[in-house]
C-alpha cells in the first residue's frame, strides 16, 4: 500500500485540494482505499446519507469469421467509475472515465448538488469512513491470472476459421455463414460508506454460429452461441464439431418449414433455452425494480400462490461457470441462492440496495449492471425452473393438436405484464407425435394467466447463456427449465 | 477530463510517437444529465460526461487494426494505438479498408450548434408537473412508470494522418412518458410518447403529456379483433419500425457479405409499390440529431433509397462504395469492419395513387401505432415478420382499441402491397413519414 500525505487525523476540508493520493493505476487494490474513505466521508460529511463508488475497468475484444476470412478484430478498452448518492429516498448516479482523485471528487461533488447537498465549509472536519477489510474475491480465487491465460489473437482466429471450414461440410443451401467470438474481461471494486470495500473480476466469454440458408425462396437462420464465465480456457474446450452439427441440422429442417397457423395451442418448450419463458414472464415482475414503478401484477403476492403448483423456480448467482454467475453483485454483495417460487407460491424478490430501500424487501445481491454508466438495478441471474415429476412422453402424449417449441428466440415483458418471444424453430404436435416443422411463431400471453397454466415439468433441467437487456444495460444471465408443457398460449403467425 | 482537442491532439503526438505512419481518429464526448420522477419526488437523477475515441492504424502491409477506448488521456490513448497496431496484422487482406475519398472534401453545412443547458432543478420540476398533468388526465390513469427528460451536449470528431479534420457539436434533450391505467375488472392498459429539441426551452412537452394520455385513454375501451386478413394502416412510427428493421435492402455492407434480401443487381427493380418513395436525409431541418459527417469523415446528404417504387440507391460506406463501383453516402460506423446504417428516413408519396383513403370514413380498418419487441418478432434474413403491436380496429371512422393481437407477414409483399401513402407526414425521432396503407395482412386476435 502506498499512501503519501495521508493525515493522521481527522482531515480538514481545506486540505483536499492538496492531498495526493498514489492509487496502483492498473489494479483496483487495496491502495485504494484511502482516497475512497475520503470520499465517502466527503460525501457524508455533505450530508448525503449513503455514497457508493463502483470502479470498473474492462477489456473486451470481439472476433468475426465470414465465410473462411477474419474480417473483424475488436479490442475494446474502457475504465470509468459511477458514485452513487442517497438523500433520504431520493438517489443520483454520477458517471465519469476519470479516475484519478479529482476526477472522482467532481463526480461526487456534482452527485451531490444535484440532490441539494454542498461540500463542507473550509475549516470542518472530514470524518473518513472505515472501509471493511478488501473482499477480494479475484486474488482469493485466482482470477488476476485469467486474462494472460486467455486465447490470444491469433488462437482465437484460428479457431474461429476451422469452425466456420465445419459447416461447409455440415450444411446445405449455405448463403453465408459467420462464427464469432468474444470476450469480455471486467475488474471492479466497489466502495460505500456502510464500509463496503470488494473487489472482483469477471470472466465472460461466448462463441457460436450464424447460419443462413437460401434454396429459391426458401431461407432459414439459425444461430447458436455458447457461453461461459470463469473459464480462462473456454475456447479452446469448445466443441465446433457438435455446434456445427446441430446448426447445420436446424437450418436444413427449418429451410423448408411452413408457417404456423395462428390461434390458441397447447405447447411443450424444451428445456435450456426455452427457460426465456419464465424469465419474461416472471423474472422481470419479481425485480423490485418493477414493484417501485408498479408494474407487476405480483407485487403484493408474496406468501400466496401466483403459479400452478407445479412449479418451482429459483434465481442464483452460484452455478458453476454459468452466464449469470458471480461472486458478488454490482454493490459488493455476495451471491446468493433465491427461491423464487415454491410448488406455485411467491417465497422473494430480486432486490438491489435502493430496491431494497423502496420496497423493504431483503437485498438479494442481485444488483447488476452492464458497465459504470448505469447505477446497478434488482436484475436476474442464473434463473430457471426446477425439474418435476414428469417424463417428457408425458408431456408428449397429454396434446392432441400443438406445438413444441423446441428453440427459443428473444421476448420481452411490458409494464402491464404481457409478454412476447418468438420461437426459431418449431413443430407441430399431432396425437402425442412430432409431424412437421413451422416457422414464424410468436407466442403471446399475459404473466398472471400464463403462470398458472405452466402445469407438468419434466425431470431434464438445462441451463443455456443469453443476454438480457433493462433499465441497467445489457448483463450476462442463465435462463433454463426441464421441458414444460403450457396448457394454452396464444401463437401469432400467417 | 481532456477536451475533445487535446484528445485528438495526445493521439496525433502518440501515433508519431510510436512511428505510426498512417491512422485515422474517430471520437466523441458526451456530457448528460437524465431525471426521472415518481409520484411528484424525484426518482433517480443520472449525469453522465465521458469521451471515448477509435483509433485505426494501418501497417507496411497496408493491413488494418483497430481498437476504442474510454481511457481518453495521453497513457491511455498510447495504449490503443499499441493494441490497434497488433491488432493490424490479423487485419483482412482483401478489400482492406482505406481512408474516405470525402474526408476532405468541404462540408456544406457545419453544426456547431449547443444550447444552455437548463438546471437540474428544472428538469425535474418540468417533469414532475408533466407527470402531475398526465396523472390527472384520467381517473384511470394511476402511474407513469416510465418516464424521463434528458439534456445532453455531444462533441464528436474525424482525423486522419493525411490531413483530414472535422469536428462538430451539437445539444439535444428528450421527454418520454409512458402511463399505465388501472380499472376493476378490466386489463391494465398502457401507451406513451416521445419528444426531442435542440434545448430544454424548445422542447415540446405539453405535446408529450398530451399524446400520451390522449393514446393511454383511447386504449380503455377495448375488445378483442377477429384472426384474418386486414387492410392495415401503419403509423408513422409504425412504418418506420419495419423499414428500419429491414434496411438490409439497401444496406450495402450487408449485400456485401449476403446478409440481405438484395443482391448487387437489385438496383433498378421495382421492390415496392409506385406510390412510395423514401429517402435518408441526415440532414433534413427536421434532424434534431444531424451529423455532418459519418464515421470515416464522408459528408452526410440526402440520398434516394426507393424511387415511385424502385430500388434507386444503397446507403454505403467508402469501402462498399469502393467494392460496388459507387459514391460514398456518408452512412459508414468506424470499427474493424466498417458497417453501414441510416441517419433519418424521409417518406412520402410517389406516384399518384388511384384511390384515396381515410381513416376518417375506414371500415374493417386495423390502425397499428405502435410495433413491439421488433428484437425477436423480425427475421430480417428471411424477410417476415410476426409482431405484437398497439391500435385500434377502425368501423366507419371510428377507433375501437384491440386488445392483444400480432401483424405477421413477408415485409417485401408489405411493400408491394401499399395502396396509399397518405399526403401529410408525421414527424417522429427517427424521420418523417406519412400513415402508410397496406391491403392483406395477417392480423391473429381472436380465433
Amino acid at each position: 500500500m502506498t499512501l503519501s500525505m495521508h493525515p493522521s487525523t481527522l482531515l480538514l476540508s481545506k486540505e483536499l485540494p492538496t492531498l495526493q493520493y498514489t492509487s496502483t493505476p492498473d489494479r483496483f487494490d487495496e491502495t485504494w482505499e484511502a482516497p475512497l474513505s475520503t470520499l465517502l466521508g466527503l460525501g457524508r460529511a455533505a450530508g448525503a446519507d449513503f455514497i457508493e463508488f463502483f470502479l470498473e475497468r474492462a477489456n473486451y475484444i470481439s472476433c468475426l469469421a465470414e465465410e473462411d476470412t477474419i474480417t473483424s478484430i475488436s479490442p475494446r478498452l474502457s475504465t470509468g467509475a459511477g458514485v452513487r448518492v442517497f438523500r433520504g429516498k431520493a438517489d443520483c448516479y454520477v458517471s465519469t472515465n476519470d479516475l484519478s482523485f479529482s476526477g472522482l471528487k467532481s463526480a461526487l461533488e456534482k452527485g451531490l448538488s444535484i440532490l441539494g447537498l454542498q461540500l463542507p465549509a473550509p475549516n470542518a472536519f472530514i470524518p473518513e469512513i472505515n472501509l471493511e477489510l478488501l473482499r477480494d474475491y479475484a486474488t482469493k480465487k485466482g482470477k488476476d491470472a485469467w486474462l494472460p491465460q486467455c486465447s490470444p489473437i491469433r488462437e482465437m482466429g484460428e479457431v474461429l476459421l476451422d469452425a466456420s471450414a465445419l459447416l461447409t461440410r455440415k450444411a446445405k443451401h449455405i448463403q453465408s455463414r459467420r462464427t464469432s467470438y468474444f470476450r469480455d474481461w471486467q475488474e471492479v471494486l466497489v466502495a460505500a460508506s456502510d464500509g463496503t470495500f470488494a473487489r472482483d473480476i469477471r470472466l465472460t466469454q461466448s462463441v457460436g454460429y450464424n447460419l443462413l440458408c437460401a434454396d429459391g425462396a426458401n431461407r432459414s437462420s439459425i444461430a447458436k452461441r455458447d457461453g461461459s464465465t470463469s473459464e480462462a480456457d473456454f475456447l479452446r474446450k469448445w466443441n465446433p464439431e457438435a455446434a456445427a452439427e446441430e446448426v447445420a441440422e436446424s437450418a436444413g429442417i427449418m429451410l423448408y418449414a411452413d408457417y404456423v397457423e395462428s390461434g390458441n395451442y397447447p405447447i411443450i418448450m424444451a428445456n435450456q433455452f426455452g427457460g426465456v419463458i419464465f424469465h419474461e414472464a416472471c423474472g422481470h415482475l419479481l425485480e423490485t425494480t418493477q414493484i417501485e414503478r408498479k408494474t407487476t401484477p405480483f407485487a403484493d403476492k408474496k406468501g400466496e400462490k401466483i403459479a400452478h403448483e407445479s412449479l418451482t423456480a429459483w434465481d442464483e448467482g452460484l452455478s458453476p461457470n454459468a452466464f449469470g454467475t458471480i461472486d458478488m453483485d454490482d454493490e459488493g454483495m455476495p451471491a446468493q441462492r433465491t427461491l423464487l417460487i415454491e410448488k406455485g407460491v411467491l417465497k422473494n424478490f430480486l432486490a438491489d440496495r435502493s430496491g431494497s430501500l423502496l420496497t423493504g424487501h431483503p437485498r438479494t445481491g442481485s444488483g447488476r449492471r452492464q458497465n459504470y454508466t448505469f447505477a446497478a438495478a434488482s436484475r436476474m441471474r442464473n434463473t430457471y425452473i426446477a425439474p418435476g415429476e414428469y417424463t417428457n412422453e408425458d408431456l408428449f402424449s397429454s396434446i392432441d393438436k400443438g406445438i413444441y417449441c423446441k428453440k427459443m428466440g428473444g421476448g420481452s415483458v411490458g409494464a402491464t405484464g404481457e409478454f412476447n418471444f418468438s420461437v426459431e424453430e418449431a413443430y407441430l404436435i399431432e396425437n402425442g407425435k412430432i409431424t412437421k416443422p413451422l416457422k414464424g411463431a410468436i407466442l403471446i400471453g399475459e404473466a398472471k394467466e400464463i403462470m398458472n397454466k405452466i402445469s407438468m415439468c419434466s425431470q431434464d433441467i438445462g441451463l443455456a447463456a443469453g443476454f438480457c437487456g433493462s433499465v441497467s444495460g445489457s448483463i450476462y444471465t442463465t435462463v433454463g427449465q426441464p421441458h414444460i408443457k403450457v396448457d394454452s398460449i396464444t401463437v401469432g403467425g400467417r | 477530463m481532456p477536451n475533445i482537442t487535446e484528445i485528438a491532439n495526445h493521439a496525433k503526438e502518440n501515433a508519431e510517437k510510436l512511428g505510426i505512419k498512417k491512422f485515422d481518429i474517430y471520437g466523441s464526448s458526451v456530457d448528460e444529465t437524465s431525471v426521472q420522477v415518481d409520484r411528484g419526488a424525484p426518482k433517480q437523477v443520472k449525469a453522465s460526461n465521458r469521451s471515448g475515441v477509435t483509433v485505426r492504424v494501418w501497417n507496411d502491409d497496408n493491413t488494418v487494426g483497430v481498437t476504442s477506448t474510454t481511457d481518453v488521456d495521453p497513457n491511455g490513448l498510447k495504449l490503443a494505438l499499441e493494441t490497434a497496431y497488433e491488432a493490424s496484422f490479423f487485419g483482412v487482406k482483401d478489400n482492406a479498408p482505406d481512408f474516405s475519398p470525402e474526408a476532405t472534401v468541404p462540408l456544406e453545412k457545419s453544426s456547431d450548434e449547443k444550447a444552455t443547458q437548463a438546471p437540474v432543478s428544472q428538469l425535474i420540476e418540468s417533469l414532475i408537473e408533466a407527470e402531475k398533468e398526465l396523472l390527472a388526465a384520467h381517473p384511470a390513469i394511476e402511474g407513469v412508470p416510465y418516464n424521463g427528460l434528458a439534456q445532453r451536449e455531444i462533441d464528436r470528431f474525424y482525423l486522419n494522418s493525411a490531413g483530414a479534420t472535422r469536428n462538430e457539436s451539437r445539444s439535444i434533450a428528450s421527454i418520454y412518458l409512458y402511463s399505465k391505467t388501472e380499472q376493476e375488472g378490466k386489463k391494465p392498459r398502457s401507451a406513451g410518447a416521445f419528444k426531442l429539441s435542440r434545448s430544454l426551452e424548445q422542447l415540446d412537452i405539453e405535446g408529450c403529456l398530451k399524446e400520451a394520455a390522449e393514446k393511454t385513454i383511447s386504449h380503455l375501451n377495448y375488445e378483442k379483433v377477429k384472426t384474418g386478413k386486414y387492410t392495415v394502416v401503419f403509423s408513422a412510427e409504425a412504418f418506420l419500425s419495419l423499414l428500419g428493421a429491414f434496411s438490409n435492402l439497401y444496406n450495402a455492407q450487408s449485400i456485401l457479405d449476403k446478409q440481405s434480401l438484395s443482391t448487387p443487381e437489385s438496383l433498378g427493380t421495382n421492390i415496392a409499390s409506385p406510390l412510395l418513395s423514401v429517402y435518408d436525409d441526415a440532414l433534413h431541418p427536421a434532424n434534431i440529431g444531424a451529423e455532418t459527417f459519418d464515421g470515416e469523415g464522408t459528408p452526410t446528404r440526402r440520398i434516394s433509397i426507393i424511387e415511385n417504387g424502385t430500388l434507386t440507391n444503397f446507403l454505403h460506406s467508402a469501402g462498399t462504395a469502393k467494392r460496388l463501383n459507387a459514391q460514398p453516402t456518408g452512412h459508414a460506423n468506424i470499427g474493424s469492419k466498417v458497417m453501414v446504417s441510416s441517419h433519418f428516413y424521409h417518406v412520402l408519396q410517389g406516384a399518384k395513387a388511384e384511390q384515396e383513403y381515410s381513416l376518417a370514413n375506414a371500415d374493417n380498418v386495423i390502425f397499428i401505432d405502435d410495433l413491439q419487441a421488433l428484437h425477436a418478432g423480425v427475421k430480417s434474413l428471411q424477410g417476415s415478420f410476426s409482431l405484437p403491436f398497439d391500435g385500434w380496429m377502425v368501423n366507419n371512422g371510428k377507433l375501437t382499441s384491440i386488445e392483444s393481437a400480432t401483424v405477421a407477414g413477408d415485409f417485401r409483399e408489405v411493400l408491394q402491397s401499399i395502396i396509399f401513402v397518405e399526403p401529410d407526414a408525421e414527424l417522429t425521432p427517427g424521420g418523417v413519414c406519412p400513415r402508410i396503407w397496406v391491403d392483406g395482412l395477417s392480423i391473429t386476435g381472436e380465433a
